[in-house]
């Protein structure tokens, strides 16, 4: 693996496919998914990333789920999610799925926070959309602490108090899954990764490079105002949509046709103006390869970088296609390229084995595996059974 | 500094348009009142037709042309405003509606704004307070008391329509004189106070 990861991830829509008329089954989607992951792995890319949505036209409720399926049937690929909704879900259920999905998968599972964006999701979980913020914050708080400290007390306004209360399975090697923060607009959320040291990703698919730049340089210079290094040793992911065959003209013909009635911006700007506005290229792997590069002219050296190509009705053998371009022609240039450019003292992507090595030598490292955890126990304070009987008896 | 900028933003549909026309007059009664009070002001057009696809495709998508970007900044940024609709359907026209959509809520806050509509009779006039005035309202702008619609008989009669436009441009003036806006922070400037940090979020700041 080099220095960044390239993968794919999708919002999971079921959508009509305009050539032909046919809508795929939910069932045929979710087994499309799997095929989509394998052929991610076999071809060489790093990351998968799920969506994570409520609602129909999504059939991606259930992420750890859909990841633990795939993650058995792979062997390296990185298991990840764009997002997971740090709003609605129980931050507990959170820690519990994910180190689950960790060990199942010997680390290579990761996620992205996000606060989603479809408004009847609040409701439907018990939640207020106008708490969206508050509720990313307080509830990354406990995801935190639920995976770096043995024994949990804790309280806050969203979620019933915990007194007592260990998260299983603990972390794979006494280390959590990398967080990635996920936000299009909210300067508050670049300001909680950076604040963690955590890694942002902005999904800039539909944005001009003007305001992914404003948004990444907030991040960066409030990860060094954090200590956690320099602002170009922070952690940036990138996404980005293609579709490519072997002449632009090629690339266009077949992909239009989806462009101009896609649910997201159909029926709006050409695919060209929407192309000259966003990161959308439709053309040449080289072309794809060039565009790609030109991201780090706004964002700096980053370490992941994600490709929709699964959406607006694409059958399967296509995205399969795309994928399989992605993987032979256009990710070992970029990976190549990308090297070259990069400069000294850039981290690498974040991998589990990597922050096991590190979290050994700070001493960090939590659990069987660590002194950390250990430390803690020995807390009488934090001791499960004389902390309930405590809260027992206060109650 | 450089002159305050009024930005003039009119919807009207054909050419020549009385409802630029009207937003001529009102833009030219506040340069004279300005003048009055030792000031001057630069103009800038915003004519939403050119935009009407731009603000479209922005609706289906948050994305914002080249040209419709700099027509949000010209008014986000501006000292005044004045905003000129034609009436359709007993309220602003889908158009004019839709351009003020692309604002986001706060971002005309406090900005002097002058109002006005045309429409084919003087039986529509109410659409200025009730509807111009409403959204103005939301948008927390700063709306002189005057605003003036011109029905088409206006132009070609002694209505007082030129007196109600000098007065609408002097209440415009004065405000600007007297209560220019204020610039809101900038939620990026980490220097800044609408900058939220971390330790606020959390609430032990």
């Amino acid at each position: 693996m080099s220095s960044m990861q390239f993968g794919i991830f999708s919002v999971s829509d079921i959508t009509q496919d305009p050539t032909t008329g046919k809508t795929p089954t939910e069932h045929e989607r979710i087994k499309g998914w799997v095929a989509m992951a394998k052929k991610a792995e076999e071809v060489g890319l790093d990351v998968f990333a799920t969506g994570e949505h409520h609602n129909p036209p999504f059939f991606s409720s259930s992420p750890t789920t859909t990841l633990g399926y795939i993650a058995a049937q792979t062997e390296k690929l990185i298991l990840s999610t764009a997002t997971t909704l740090i709003t609605t879900n129980d931050p507990v259920k959170i820690a519990e799925d994910f180190a689950m999905l960790q060990h199942l998968s010997d680390g290579r599972a990761d996620l992205t926070l996000g606060r989603g964006n479809t408004g009847p999701v609040y409701p439907w979980f018990g939640k207020d959309i106008r708490d969206g913020i508050e509720l990313a914050i307080e509830n990354y708080a406990l995801l935190h602490k639920l995976w770096h400290e043995s024994v949990v007390n804790w309280s806050g306004k969203h979620r019933t108090p915990l007194t007592g209360f260990t998260s299983t399975p603990a972390p794979l090697d006494g280390v959590a899954p990398f967080v990635w923060h996920g936000s299009i607009r909210s300067p508050q959320i670049a300001e909680q990764a950076a604040y963690y040291g955590d890694g942002f990703f902005h999904n800039n698919i539909f944005w001009n490079k003007e305001h992914t730049e404003r948004m990444v340089q907030l991040y960066r210079s409030r990860f060094a105002h954090y200590g956690h290094g320099e602002p170009e040793q922070a952690f940036v992911g990138l996404g980005g949509q293609v579709f490519m065959k072997q002449t632009e003209q090629q690339a266009k013909d077949a992909f239009r046709p989806y462009f101009d009635v896609a649910p997201v911006y159909g029926h709006g700007p050409s695919l060209e103006e929407f192309t000259e506005a966003t990161p959308l290229t439709v053309g040449t792997p080289e072309q794809v390869i060039e565009r790609t590069l030109s991201f780090r002219d706004y964002a700096g050296d980053y370490q992941r970088q994600l490709f929709l190509v699964d959406h607006a009705g694409l059958p399967l053998e296509e995205v399969l296609e795309q994928i399989e371009i992605l993987g032979t022609e256009v990710v070992p240039v970029l990976r190549r390229e990308f090297d070259l450019l990069r400069a000294d003292g850039v981290p690498d992507a974040p991998t589990h084995a990597a922050r096991v090595a590190a979290a050994r030598e700070a001493g960090t490292q939590m659990g069987e595996q660590g002194n950390a955890w250990q430390e803690q126990g020995a807390r009488a304070d934090l001791d499960t059974g004389a902390a309930i009987a405590r809260q027992g008896g206060e109650a | 500094m450089s002159s305050p900028r009024i930005v003039v933003v009119s919807a009207g549909l054909g050419e020549p348009s009385s409802t630029k026309l009207l937003a001529d007059r009102l833009r030219d009664a506040t340069l004279t009142a300005l003048t009055a009070h030792g000031q001057h002001a630069e103009v800038v057009d915003v004519t939403l037709r050119p935009l009407a696809q731009d603000i479209a495709s922005h609706m289906l998508t948050h994305n914002a042309t080249d040209a419709l970007d700099g027509a949000m900044k010209e008014v986000i940024d501006a000292e005044a405003i004045i905003a000129v609709t034609p009436v359709f359907n007993m309220s602003y026209s889908g158009l004019f509606k839709s351009f003020f959509d692309v604002i986001e809520e706060g971002q005309l806050a406090s900005i002097p704004t002058a109002l006005g509509a045309t429409g084919g009779t003087a039986r529509h006039s109410m659409v200025m307070d009730t509807a111009m005035r409403p959204m103005f309202a939301y948008l927390k702008a700063q709306v002189v008391p005057t605003g003036v619609f011109a029905a088409a008989e206006d132009w070609g009669s002694a209505s007082g329509l030129e007196r109600r436009i000098a007065r609408e441009g002097q209440e415009l003036a004065d405000l600007m004189v007297a209560m220019p806006r204020r610039r809101e922070a900038d939620p990026f400037d980490i220097e800044g106070d609408a900058f939220v940090s971390f330790e606020q979020m959390l609430g032990h700041a």
